[in-house]
């Protein structure tokens, strides 16, 4: 079941989409519109496609052997997969954070700065400033404002964690891809971290994977629940957790499944 | 079946429990009422406490599994809905004791004329049937029984509209049983009431089982 969400602009948008790794087809017509500024969730079963379906919105797959692809994906009404669309460029609109915290061996004012750089960016101080902002977006700042220079890999994961969505936000996307960001933290950091999804859902817009439904259901506007390769449902995220419309995600959400 | 299927089944369980226990003391109710039965009424006053007790265990049930398991989708609906049902069901409770108070104010039995006039008999019965028909539809999450709760509602209202003007004719010839037709009177709009807390829970079984929200809406 596909709805069409009301309200904000359309941000990301997958008509029809296949995906296939050689012979096996990972995900089967999905279709599906994400708002700008919104939490959109992606729930189901390990397997389901949701991680695949996620990697596709910023061509994250296409080297991956065998990976074939049907369909469209619009970003802000651009099709991404045009020849034409250079993936550096996609990159920097849509970011990305993963499950594990990967800050670079470098300091933590490095980590942040390193899309800048690598986009070209010399102008010491816009990467201070932008540096800065980012650090200070992701509520880190007052807590390594002292210590720029200390190796990110000296923080902890949640600090961690942190770099890297501050990492991804100097470069200023307006997608932010966040794949079980918090799967590897503990309850402190992982609120933190849903404390900065719903301030930075203002000016972004964000899609989650996540394992937990309880945190679908705490920071998502919108979620969509996949199952062996199809988009089940798709729908507001309190629809979805008071009374779904179908039985496949009550039995999901519910712990009653196979 | 898992601790919450175990503790959902419990939940509901109890709350049919509490409906046959709550019909019961309506069933007494109407028996110690007819028969001017005082001893009866005292028993109700007893029972009546069980029943409190009944409402504030389920309450604390509920209290735990959102508290222990995150209830969602049909499972939150029911821990919602059985929150509501109970306390209507004690209400119903509270009603059957208020109706055999009045025994113990009155020092003859009741005008046999003056209750066939008033249908007094007919209200306890469909009151009756309501709860019997609830616990049916609790029982079996029978949301096409629950509907047909509805009418007989509809049907107690009637008969209390009515009542105001059958009370006043017949006290034109029988001013004597004054007293008398102000707690029978008293004992109908307590038995309307039952009518009313009883479409509430069929309406609480609708939203569970369908996710209609049928609460203020008239039912034509």
């Amino acid at each position: 079941m596909v709805k069409k969400m009301e309200g904000n602009k359309i941000m990301l948008e997958a008509n029809n989409i296949d995906v296939f790794y050689g012979d096996f087809q990972a995900i089967q017509g999905v279709s599906m519109k994400m708002k700008e500024n919104s939490v959109t969730a992606f729930i189901g079963p390990s397997g389901c496609g949701k991680s695949t379906f996620l990697r596709v919105l910023n061509r994250m797959n296409d080297y991956v052997d065998g990976f074939s692809l049907k369909g469209e994906i619009l970003i802000d009404g651009k099709k991404i997969y045009e020849k034409s669309v250079k993936v550096e460029e996609l990159r920097k609109q849509v970011g990305m954070v993963f499950q594990k915290p990967n800050p670079f061996p470098k300091s933590i004012f490095d980590n942040v700065a390193y899309g800048l750089r690598i986009q070209g960016i010399k102008d010491k101080e816009l990467i201070k400033e932008r540096v800065e902002t980012s650090l200070k977006q992701v509520a880190l700042w007052d807590e390594v404002k002292d210590e720029l220079k200390k190796s990110a890999l000296a923080l902890s994961g949640g600090q961690q964690q942190r770099v890297c969505i501050a990492r991804t936000l100097a470069v200023e996307p307006s997608v932010i891809l966040m794949d079980e960001p918090t799967s590897a933290l503990d309850p402190i950091s992982t609120s933190k971290i849903e404390k900065l999804i719903f301030e930075l859902k203002k000016q972004y817009t964000i899609v989650i994977v996540t394992h937990n439904m309880q945190q679908a259901a705490r920071i998502s506007d919108e979620t969509a629940f996949f199952y062996m390769g199809k988009l089940i449902e798709f729908d507001k995220t309190d629809k979805i957790f008071t009374n779904p419309s179908e039985e496949k995600t009550e039995n999901y959400i519910t712990g009653r499944f196979g | 079946m898992t601790q919450l299927e175990a503790n959902l089944k419990a939940l509901k369980e109890g709350t049919v429990e509490m409906i046959t226990l709550a019909k019961m003391q309506l069933q007494k109710s109407k028996q110690a009422f007819l028969e001017k039965n005082q001893d009866l009424a005292e028993e109700i006053f007893i029972t009546e406490k069980h029943l409190n007790n009944f409402e504030l265990k389920i309450d604390r049930d509920c209290e735990n599994i959102f508290a222990l398991h995150n209830p969602v989708a049909s499972d939150l609906r029911l821990v919602i809905a059985i929150l509501k049902v109970i306390s209507d069901i004690e209400r119903i409770g509270d009603h059957a004791e208020g109706i055999a108070g009045y025994i113990a104010e009155l020092d003859k039995k009741f005008e046999e004329e003056l209750f066939e006039k008033l249908r007094f008999n007919e209200m306890f019965d469909l009151a009756l049937q309501m709860l019997d028909m609830l616990e049916e539809s609790f029982d079996k999450e029978d949301v096409s029984l629950a509907r047909k709760i509805f009418k007989l509602d509809k049907s107690l209202n009637e008969i209390k509209r009515a009542s105001p003007n059958v009370i006043e004719k017949y006290l034109f010839d029988n001013q004597d049983v004054t007293k008398q037709a102000l707690f029978l009177f008293s004992a109908i709009r307590k038995l309307e009431r039952v009518g009313d807390l009883c479409k509430n829970i069929a309406e609480q079984l609708i939203f569970y089982t369908e996710a209609k929200v049928v609460k203020h809406k008239k039912v034509k």
